[in-house]
């Protein structure tokens, strides 16, 4: 096995392009660790980026924000610009784990990560997050959604790495949230999660929506047909309930010890209910 | 193989060693320096047992690798004490009784220490949040919150 700690992007992508064997990318760790001491991944070479200029920053720029692939959790808490325009973005990203997994995780190996639960996963569906992919051939930019493609695979080919997560600038009236549900208060795996995201009219009347739920399909859930129902109302009692329903519906989940098929589409419902609720309420509507 | 060569600060101290690839800070920590303080519990980041603070941060050392403490400062239980001169947590901890098998203390200890730098007059709440990635098996939790309390207490007038 070997160690390296690259000081350039494209250096990190040579390397990982070149490499004979199996190779993992280090940021955090607080998922490659676990799976090296349990040997579940053996990769002969470790491709540490954090060294790499750039990507330990949050970059506030004239599009919005930029989150550079090596920045902890813990920061993205500390970031009163990212926490006041994207608040369910943020309180995903700080339900993952303890506080000493904060001062290490980060959001693209959340994501790259490519669990169906992962926490900061439908809060970045939900608020339209990119992700910006470079590789042997260049630079390119996907939605985030399109990242992982089943439990434990992404999209990525070899040689590629997440350089940065892309959140939008905000348009005036808008608000998102995420919430999921544990049998605890604290440090657990989801067992469901939903991720809403509005921006509001002027009479407080839902312009845009994008609905995403975690836990209950084999990648998370953006749903469309949810945010169709948020469009147009301003979240009365009614479109809330259809709200609930139309999720509940558009979940595929398993049985497993965490929960089951039926609990999870019920659960679905009520978390997609109240996240819409408080990312309203955070867009200013009454 | 070859090793990776190290140079970090532990404690204060310039300390260079030679570790493997895919050695944990935690396995270099104990088993090449000799600073046995931080244990293993789970190994996994689980328990919080091998708590350190690596440049400011709050992180489980065996979640680390060794290779990555290259030119950054790492503060371990063994720095928590000036000489025979307790921190007032570690004696706060001694007066509330609040070990028992005292594996998880270095951890606790490391942890509250880093919540007292951030927030140096939490609530009881804010400290068992703070302190929910160290896991006790022997004291379930009061004396352990309530030795923070009082060592916020002891820290905010000195």
């Amino acid at each position: 096995m070997r160690y390296i700690r690259p000081l350039s992007i494209e250096d990190a992508v040579g390397q990982l392009a070149g490499s004979a064997g199996t190779a993992a990318i280090l940021a955090g760790g607080s998922d490659l660790l676990v799976r090296m001491k349990g040997g579940f991944a053996e990769p002969e070479l470790i491709v540490d980026i954090k060294a790499i200029d750039g990507l330990s920053e949050i970059r506030e720029t004239a599009e919005g924000f930029s989150i550079g692939a090596a920045v902890p959790c813990a920061v993205l808490g500390e970031n009163t610009a990212l926490k006041k325009a994207w608040p369910g973005v943020v309180e995903a990203a700080k339900l993952i784990g303890s506080k000493q997994v904060q001062g290490r995780c980060t959001i693209v190996g959340n994501l790259c990560n490519a669990s169906p639960a992962a926490d900061s996963v439908p809060a970045l569906v939900a608020a339209g997050a990119k992700a910006v992919v470079v590789g042997p051939g260049g630079r390119r930019t996907v939605p985030v959604q399109s990242v992982p493609t089943a439990p434990g695979k992404t999209s990525l080919a070899k040689g590629e790495i997440i350089e940065a997560i892309l959140l939008d600038k905000r348009a005036p009236r808008s608000g998102d949230a995420y919430l999921r549900f544990i049998p605890r208060t604290e440090m657990d795996i989801a067992v469901v999660s939903a991720g809403v995201n509005l921006t509001l009219d002027e009479h407080g009347v839902v312009k845009s929506a994008r609905v995403a739920l975690g836990a209950v399909a084999a990648t998370v859930l953006l749903v469309e047909e949810a945010a169709e129902v948020l469009i147009g109302s301003k979240l009365d009692e009614a479109t809330l309930e259809r709200l609930a329903k139309v999720c509940a519906g558009a979940c595929r989940p398993i049985d497993d010890k965490r929960g089951t098929i039926e609990f999870r589409r019920k659960v679905a419902g009520v978390l997609a209910k109240r996240a819409a609720t408080t990312a309203y309420a955070r867009a200013g509507g009454k | 193989m070859a090793g990776v060569a190290v140079s970090t600060t532990i404690n204060g101290d310039a300390v260079e060693y030679l570790c493997q690839p895919d050695e944990t800070l935690l396995d270099v920590l104990r088993d090449r320096l000799g600073l046995t303080g931080a244990k293993e519990g789970c190994g996994t980041g689980d328990c919080g047992a091998c708590s350190i603070i690596l440049d400011d941060r709050l992180v489980c050392s065996c979640l680390v690798l060794g290779a990555e403490a290259e030119g950054r400062r790492v503060e371990t239980i063994e720095g928590m004490a000036h000489g025979d001169t307790l921190h007032p947590l570690q004696q706060k901890f001694l007066e509330h009784a609040a070990l028992q098998c005292g594996i998880c203390t270095p951890g606790f200890l490391i942890a509250a220490k880093d919540l007292l730098a951030k927030n140096p007059d939490p609530t009881e709440e804010e400290i068992r949040f703070g302190l929910a990635g160290n896991l006790c098996r022997c004291t379930g939790y009061d004396k352990i919150v309530r030795a923070v309390q009082d060592a916020a207490i002891v820290m905010k007038g000195a």
